[in-house]
């Protein structure tokens, strides 16, 4: 069976090519793996399929150990999110041994394509429409705040790791080139949902929860500069939501003192 | 006369952050308002490096006294290679930081008697943007995401902005000084270069992997809990206590493979993780440990996969040098920069990410 996807460069895993199978699209090469997109026992059901090929560059004991490690704890991290209502997708099926995982298709962009979108081309720092963006790193933080009052760090907390999901009954094309003011305004809504636990663990201590927000922070500056100064947004909403956010913060203020090489004056 | 008017720019740059000193030529020529134009040219790059002594690593008031004992010498030998005499020389550029602070500020005064001496303008780099600069010139990546690890430093680099940001790095250790430290604890030579050794010893091993803690946390990563596993497993063996996973003892080459194994694929894959974020193919690796051949063959491996490829440097422009520093101090020099002499301090903490690019678009 072939599959019709243009994009398709590798072989898919063998699960994705029984002949029960939706044919499989490749939806991204991730550093973590390859996400597919295929149907789960319904041909109705659209289903997100993410497989760890091995990696020619690891050695090949390592390279099993990490990759059966890490599909199982990706799997017992969302089922535990999920049961707790932290906005991440559902697990469908999964073979650790074998590298893959299949779970529940977020419909939607990733945020940093929303802001990206939104801040646009221009030298100039936006000041239309900030309430929005600010607006959306509320949203950013009280989805981090949630996962964190679970017991779960993501471990790789980036604006490419969260999803804007259109709120159901509205209609939005995520392809769709933002345009006029209105539009640029509207590649901000929908609901934020935490995806990628490749590298997730369960813990409740400060330590591992203020690396989580300095990973975040670090990759937002990084990704987003003009923007940087709304990062505040997120960590007052992450206040709110998350009752032992105060310690957890504290915390972050050492980590970032933590980084190396920094200056030490003033 | 103005800098940017002349066609032939030529810098002399003074490295000593740790224990390698260097003092490189590096000729620019071209017109500056068609950077296309514009094509550099090592004149010369000598280097002499402080080695200490099998077990024991390189001290701060050491490393200063071998620099300042042999800065004449090198800076002698750079300009008879260049075939030049002073007052061809545009600019001295010399180590600002990071680095160890007792060699960077012998270095330092070096270069700011240098200046006064031939009445030159001062110019003050950022060690790594050095490292990058040069890397990107010898290779021709154009914009490639940065692998820096050394023995001071390991950072996953990409450009943006005018800045070249930091997308991840060690949390603890660099990696270059995990592998010291551990040649330090198996009493490896450190001549040429304690990694260098392990390199030559792990191809020699490999019957095993030992299990070594692997610590990524997102695109950082931490490497002094497994120098503390590695040296325990070296203790063990060294007590005749050490087996694999096989149940036979092993030796100190399959440590040495266990090690490497074990730290370049978290570099790896933290390299493969800042290229997926950023949407780049091509990697360049630079600093010392850039050197290995073992890492190299990996990054190799894992940008193939993605269909790209990677760009490394040999010894000469990877380890610690004068012409790196020369390159980018005149990059800096070409739009402006410089130095006052009253302002030519040197400092260990300097981080890649305060220095404004101002010669990238």
């Amino acid at each position: 069976m072939t599959a019709p996807s243009a994009n398709q460069d590798f072989p898919p895993p063998k699960i994705l090519t029984h002949p029960s199978t939706s044919p499989p699209t490749l939806i991204t090469q991730g550093a973590e793996g390859r996400l597919y997109k295929t149907t789960h026992l319904l041909p109705t059901l659209p289903c997100a399929l993410k497989y760890r090929p091995p990696k020619p560059y690891r050695h090949p004991a390592l390279d099993a150990r990490l990759t059966r490690a890490r599909i199982s704890a990706e799997a017992k991290v969302l089922e535990r999110c999920w049961r707790e209502g932290v906005p991440v997708p559902a697990v469908y099926a999964m073979d650790a041994a074998r590298g893959w995982l299949a779970m529940e298709w977020i419909e939607g962009v990733p945020v940093r394509v929303g802001i990206n979108n939104f801040l646009g081309e221009g030298e100039e720092t936006q000041t239309k429409g900030e309430g929005e963006l600010v607006d959306l790193m509320k949203r950013i933080g009280e989805a981090v705040g949630k996962l964190h009052r679970t017991g779960v760090v993501h471990g790789d907390l980036t604006t490419s790791n969260m999803m804007l999901r259109p709120r159901s009954g509205t209609q939005v094309n995520g392809e769709s080139e933002a345009t006029g003011r209105d539009d640029r305004v509207k590649v901000l809504e929908g609901e934020v949902v935490l995806i990628d636990f490749g590298l997730a663990t369960q813990s409740m201590s400060d330590e591992d929860r203020a690396v989580d927000l300095y990973v975040l922070e670090r990759a937002f500056a990084s990704t987003h500069p003009r923007a940087e100064r709304l990062f505040g947004a997120i960590l007052d909403e992450y206040k709110t939501t998350f009752k032992k956010a105060p310690s957890v913060l504290a915390k972050l203020e050492d980590v970032r003192m933590r980084g190396r090489k920094r200056s030490m004056l003033g | 006369m103005d800098i940017t008017k002349k066609r032939r720019r030529i810098a002399l740059g003074c490295e000593g952050s740790a224990n390698k000193l260097g003092v490189g030529v590096i000729l620019h020529e071209g017109d500056l308002s068609d950077p296309s134009s514009c094509t550099s040219t090592v004149l010369s790059n000598v280097r002499h490096t402080f080695v200490s002594p099998p077990g024991t690593g390189f001290l701060p008031k050491d490393t200063a006294h071998h620099h300042r004992s042999w800065f004449v010498r090198v800076a002698q030998q750079a300009l008879t290679d260049a075939g030049l005499s002073p007052h061809e020389i545009d600019c001295i550029c010399y180590t600002r930081g990071p680095g160890m602070g007792a060699p960077l500020t012998s270095v330092a005064i070096a270069a700011r008697t240098l200046a006064l001496l031939w009445n030159k303008p001062l110019v003050g780099v950022n060690h790594c943007v050095g490292h990058i600069e040069m890397g990107r010139a010898i290779t021709g990546a154009s914009h490639p995401v940065v692998l820096y690890v050394s023995g001071g430093n390991t950072q996953v680099i990409a450009y943006a902005e005018q800045r070249y940001r930091i997308f991840g790095e060690t949390l603890d250790i660099a990696v270059g000084n995990c592998l010291d430290r551990f040649a330090r604890a198996l009493e490896i030579s450190n001549d040429p270069a304690p990694g260098y050794n392990i390199e030559q010893l792990a191809k020699k091993g490999g019957r095993v992997l030992l299990d070594l803690p692997y610590a990524v946390k997102g695109m950082d990563c931490s490497f002094s809990g497994i120098l503390t596993r590695v040296e325990e497993l070296a203790a063990q063996m060294k007590a005749g206590q050490g087996k694999g996973p096989d149940g036979e003892p092993y030796t100190a080459a399959d440590l040495c493979f266990s090690l490497q194994e074990t730290v370049f694929a978290m570099l790896v894959e933290i390299t493969e993780r800042a290229m997926a974020h950023v949407g780049s193919s091509q990697v360049l690796i630079v600093g010392g440990v850039g050197c290995n051949e073992r890492l190299q063959e990996m990054m190799g491996a894992m940008a193939a996969d993605r269909g790209g490829s990677v760009y490394a440097t040999d010894e000469r422009f990877c380890i610690d040098n004068g012409i790196m520093i020369a390159h980018a101090g005149l990059l800096a020099y070409e739009t402006g920069f410089e130095t006052p002499i009253e302002e030519s301090t040197c400092t260990q903490r300097f981080r890649t990410d305060e220095v404004l690019v101002k010669w990238r678009k």
